[in-house]
């Protein structure tokens, strides 16, 4: 009897991945679900984090033909303590319990509670973020550390063994033997036919011996010059050739312009925040080579570190339009637009100086949404001012800008959503 | 504590001169005795080496051997508990196909381990030939010892000798099956859409448990064999010919109507996935693949379904007889013993009914102590024994035992073998359940005038095809809308469950024409009538 002890440990967990992305694949519609309400009721610094999604059991029941309740059943249970033949009980309330219930109700225990489960932060971020897109994302042009391909080009002559060609390099071999040995194989087949015209003559004479004897010298050493051709040459070797080749990439940046002004308060701070903590989160897991640069403005705009951005506590009136020169000046000494794709994202109340609301319109239209791919205005507050007024303007006239309002924490993630949705979807 | 859910379950079963005529090896009547003791006892610290298994495996083979055990050859693989949890996921089968069931199952018995509400199965047992038995690495190494003899000589040796797994299953052939059809639905998933593929999935599995066959079809004749029937026929038919009925007059108008309708399917049919396979009109080549590879493995598992008192108990009886009989010749040390015995005791523990711990007869426990009580019978009858078995009282223990395991399955088991005896120890009593009356009846309970009655009613509460709907294939409306009828025969007046309207769109869907389900009760009315339309596309 053949007894093998086999350790599997090694091989492999999560065979049931596949099984697993069916199931969330299943019930994307209460995933999306969930993972949306989770998103409102989170705070700022705990939204990429995993979630337990509840799924109701009804959804997920996998209906078999089954015994209804009724008719006439007979079961059989261990334990008697007090009954005789004859003896009458109630019936138990709940129809399935310990008298009447017999041995299928041992899987059902656990009632009519949803199903839940964790989904993990890397599948809640990509349910979260599902669908979404720069819009008009192009490749530019060759980054200075451009990215590579690698392709196929033909064959060469020397390689690494792994990448031997051994069908051709056999071809080869064959061909150089066959023309190698050519002149020596006519000189030897004709050796032989004379020595076998010899042999067939009989003559036994002197001369036709030595010629013989020349003759079979002659054949030997044919003979063995043939067998110094070797069977494979270096020279035969083929390898496969696999070539880099540099491929354009895609650099984009993004700007990220928030209001910090007194107007803003605690409330529309976060909405804002929120905002461009989802925008982050989005680029920073979908676009492996993107740049952000954080602006904020109240009077005067500032560029500032991620930490600066979400988490400084600056405050003072409003100029709108300085943050849209800081970034058109930064666009153009940092950002070519031949080389990168430049997006903007802005975040405001609408609350501006009003005299600076009409130079707002003009600094976007002239200078900034040319230099753009795409440009989003998210208002946090209602009341329309002159700002959202210029700025409907610019949205009329340019299709690559977008306005949005965001009034409470809920509607942040839609406004998102739409903002972002990839084209030809829907949010 | 083996873990073969026989939810799902491929079963090309063995070749006619395979089963019955497959000869097995007889079982010794005597216990061949023990070759040398050992010096000392086998080595016993908690945790296990792969040197230890091997050398404990030795030892349970060569204990298994006296005792005659036919085994498949085995072969042991040492798992992590995550993969136990994918095992668990894939109805405890190495390779399966994907399916988001799996994936719900997965999750679940991932999060009840997670928070400590379940255990995990010690041991996954597949039948197939080598028996593969998957050992978890958190085992100690008693525990390791208890699931080899379990596993790999209990359970190995049913599959090898039960006749429902002999005549169901084809053990060489199934992980091959599986990865077959793993292969092939996933290259469906790719060419039709992971949809198309997860929709019929659904349909098939609500109609796995009717996906089986419970009879043998009969082997196709060969031409010669057919031709000569016929002849035969109609010389028969030849021989009745009576030139007078000839000449009898015919009724006016009677003669077209008298032309008897000709149904389709002839007879009906109670494999509901095979008819769908062979005669839903609409179905694509592929589908009907996807649908056979569910069916096969529906009949895989059939004799699980069928075998789990059997099964269970013979698995543990064994491991009970080999580790004592190990320890009887001075293999294991006392502290093992001890080990194993409390993990065996918790298996077979029979909490009373009307206990928050009861769900049911436990299958071990009653599994275990029939087989115990059959070679209690065999060895020590009483005159109760000798009077209800007298055909195994004082025989010798280990064939009557290979009997009983070979030629039953839970139903004939208990009908044969549960003695008065073992009713008694278990205080056993059935309770009557009538719709019509108020209260239930107790109507048996252990004593002269009830065991006969018990011991039938246990006996059909293991009888797969009362506890499952007997739902058929009544007719098909070959030259109308092509509609299919269901015909659900009640037992006992019992009514079908709501899950009804339900399983039959997924009919609708396989069939794609209207389905139509009738339940009819003992007196042969029908009582209720559902119809389901195919879903539009």
């Amino acid at each position: 009897m053949i007894q093998q002890i086999i350790d599997r440990r090694l091989s492999g967990k999560n065979k049931s991945v596949g099984n697993r992305e069916r199931f969330l694949r299943r019930h994307k519609e209460q995933i999306r679900e969930a993972v949306r309400r989770a998103v409102d009721g989170r705070g700022i610094r705990d939204l990429a984090q995993g979630e337990d999604v509840h799924i109701p059991k009804r959804d997920l029941n996998e209906p078999v033909f089954s015994h209804g309740p009724g008719g006439t059943r007979e079961a059989v249970h261990p334990g008697n303590q007090e009954y005789v033949t004859g003896d009458r009980v109630k019936r138990p309330q709940g129809g399935q319990g310990g008298g009447g219930g017999g041995g299928q109700a041992s899987d059902s225990g656990e009632g009519d509670d949803d199903f839940v489960f964790h989904l993990s932060k890397e599948e809640f971020m990509q349910v979260f973020f599902d669908d979404l897109a720069l819009p008009n994302l192009t490749r530019t042009q060759l980054a200075e550390v451009p990215e590579y391909k690698t392709h196929r080009a033909g064959l060469t002559s020397d390689g690494t063994p792994s990448n031997l060609h051994i069908v051709r390099s056999m071809r080869g071999a064959l061909g150089r033997r066959i023309a190698l040995g050519q002149g020596s194989r006519r000189e030897l087949h004709e050796a032989e036919d004379q020595l076998a015209a010899l042999v067939r003559s009989g003559a036994t004479d002197e001369v036709t011996l030595k010629l013989r004897s020349e003759l079979e010298a002659q054949i030997h050493a044919l003979k063995a010059r043939l067998q110094r051709i070797p069977f494979l040459d270096p020279i035969d070797l083929k390898f496969r050739s696999r070539v880099r080749v540099a491929v354009p990439s895609t650099r984009a940046v993004m700007f990220c312009l928030m209001d910090i002004s007194g107007s803003m308060d605690e409330q529309r701070k976060e909405l804002s925040k929120r905002f461009f903590i989802l925008l982050y989160l989005f680029l920073t897991r979908h676009y492996e080579k993107i740049e952000v640069v954080f602006i904020r403005h109240h009077t005067q705009a500032a560029e500032v570190d991620e930490q600066n951005f979400f988490h400084a506590t600056e405050t003072g009136g409003t100029v709108v339009s300085s943050a849209l020169v800081l970034m058109d000046e930064i666009i153009r000494q940092r950002y070519p637009t031949s080389e990168w794709n430049i997006y903007g994202a802005q975040a405001s109340d609408g609350d501006n100086w009003h005299h600076d609301s009409g130079r707002c319109r003009e600094l976007l239209m002239d200078k900034i949404l040319p230099a753009c791919r795409y440009f989003a205005y998210v208002q946090v507050a209602d009341p329309e001012q002159n700002l959202w007024e210029e700025y409907a303007r610019v949205a009329e006239a340019v299709p690559h800008f977008a306005m949005r309002k965001a009034t409470a924490a809920a509607q942040i993630y839609p406004v998102f959503r739409e903002l972002f949705k990839k084209e030809g979807k829907t949010a | 504590m083996t873990f073969n859910e026989n939810r799902r379950a491929v079963g090309r079963g063995a070749r006619p001169d395979e089963y019955g005529g497959r000869r097995h090896r007889l079982p010794p009547t005597q216990i061949a005795p023990v070759a040398e003791r050992p010096a000392q006892p086998l080595p016993a610290p908690s945790d296990w080496t792969f040197e230890l298994i091997h050398q404990y495996h030795e030892v349970i083979r060569a204990t298994a051997e006296r005792f005659g055990l036919d085994t498949y050859p085995n072969q042991l693989e040492i798992i992590t508990s995550e993969q136990m949890m994918d095992a668990y996921a894939s109805v405890g089968m190495p390779v399966n196909y994907r399916h988001w069931s799996y994936g719900k199952e997965f999750i679940a018995t991932e999060k009840n381990y997670k928070r400590g509400q379940m255990g995990l199965a010690y041991e996954i047992v597949i039948n197939s030939d080598p028996c593969i038995s998957y050992l978890m690495e958190e085992n100690t190494l008693a525990m390791q010892a208890l699931v080899i003899a379990h596993a790999a000589y209990g359970h190995n040796s049913f599959f090898k000798g039960n006749y429902l797994f002999r005549m169901w299953t084809d053990a060489s052939s199934i992980i091959d099956y599986l990865v077959y059809s793993k292969h092939y639905i996933a290259e469906c998933e790719e060419r039709h859409g992971l949809d198309a593929v997860e929709q019929l999935l659904d349909s098939c599995h609500a109609l796995m448990n009717h996906g089986v066959d419970r009879y043998r079809r009969p082997s196709k004749l060969s031409l010669a064999a057919e031709q000569a029937r016929r002849t035969d026929r109609e010389a028969y038919a030849q021989l009745q010919v009576n030139d007078l009925w000839r000449t009898l007059p015919r009724k006016a108008g009677a003669d077209e109507a008298a032309a008897p309708e000709r149904r389709f399917p002839a007879e009906p049919q109670e494999n509901l996935l095979y008819f769908i396979e062979k005669n839903a009109p609409l179905l694509e080549p592929w589908q009907r693949e996807v649908v056979r590879i569910v069916r096969k493995i529906a009949q895989y598992f059939y004799p699980q379904r069928q075998t789990q008192v059997m099964n269970e108990g013979w698995a543990t009886f064994w491991h009970h007889r080999l580790l004592n009989t190990m320890y009887d010749d001075g293999y294991l040390a006392d502290g093992m013993m001890i080990e194993w015995l409390k993990s065996h005791t918790n298996v077979i523990a029979q909490p009373p009914v009307g206990s928050r711990a009861y769900s049911g007869l436990n299958p071990y426990a009653l599994g275990f102590a029939m087989y115990t009580d059959i070679q209690r019978i065999c060895e020590h009858p009483t005159d109760e024994d000798r009077e209800w078995f007298p055909d195994i009282a004082g025989a010798p223990w280990l064939p009557t035992l290979d009997h009983a395991m070979r030629n039953f399955k839970d139903e004939s088991f208990i009908g044969q073998y549960l003695s008065p005896h073992l009713m008694r120890e278990f205080r056993l009593f059935a309770v009557l359940d009538d719709e019509t009356r108020p209260e239930l009846e107790i109507s048996a309970i252990h004593d002269d005038n009830g065991y006969r009655r018990l011991r039938e009613a246990l006996s059909r509460q293991y009888d797969l095809s009362a506890r499952e709907p007997n739902i058929q294939v009544w007719n098909v409306n070959v030259r109308g809308d092509r509609s299919l009828t269901l015909r659900h025969t009640q037992h006992q007046n019992r009514p079908l469950g709501d899950s009804a309207q339900e399983v039959l769109k997924h009919v609708a869907r396989l069939w794609g024409f209207d389905v139509h389900l009738e339940s009819v009760n003992d007196q042969g009315r029908t009582t209720r009538q559902w119809t389901v339309e195919p879903p539009r596309h």
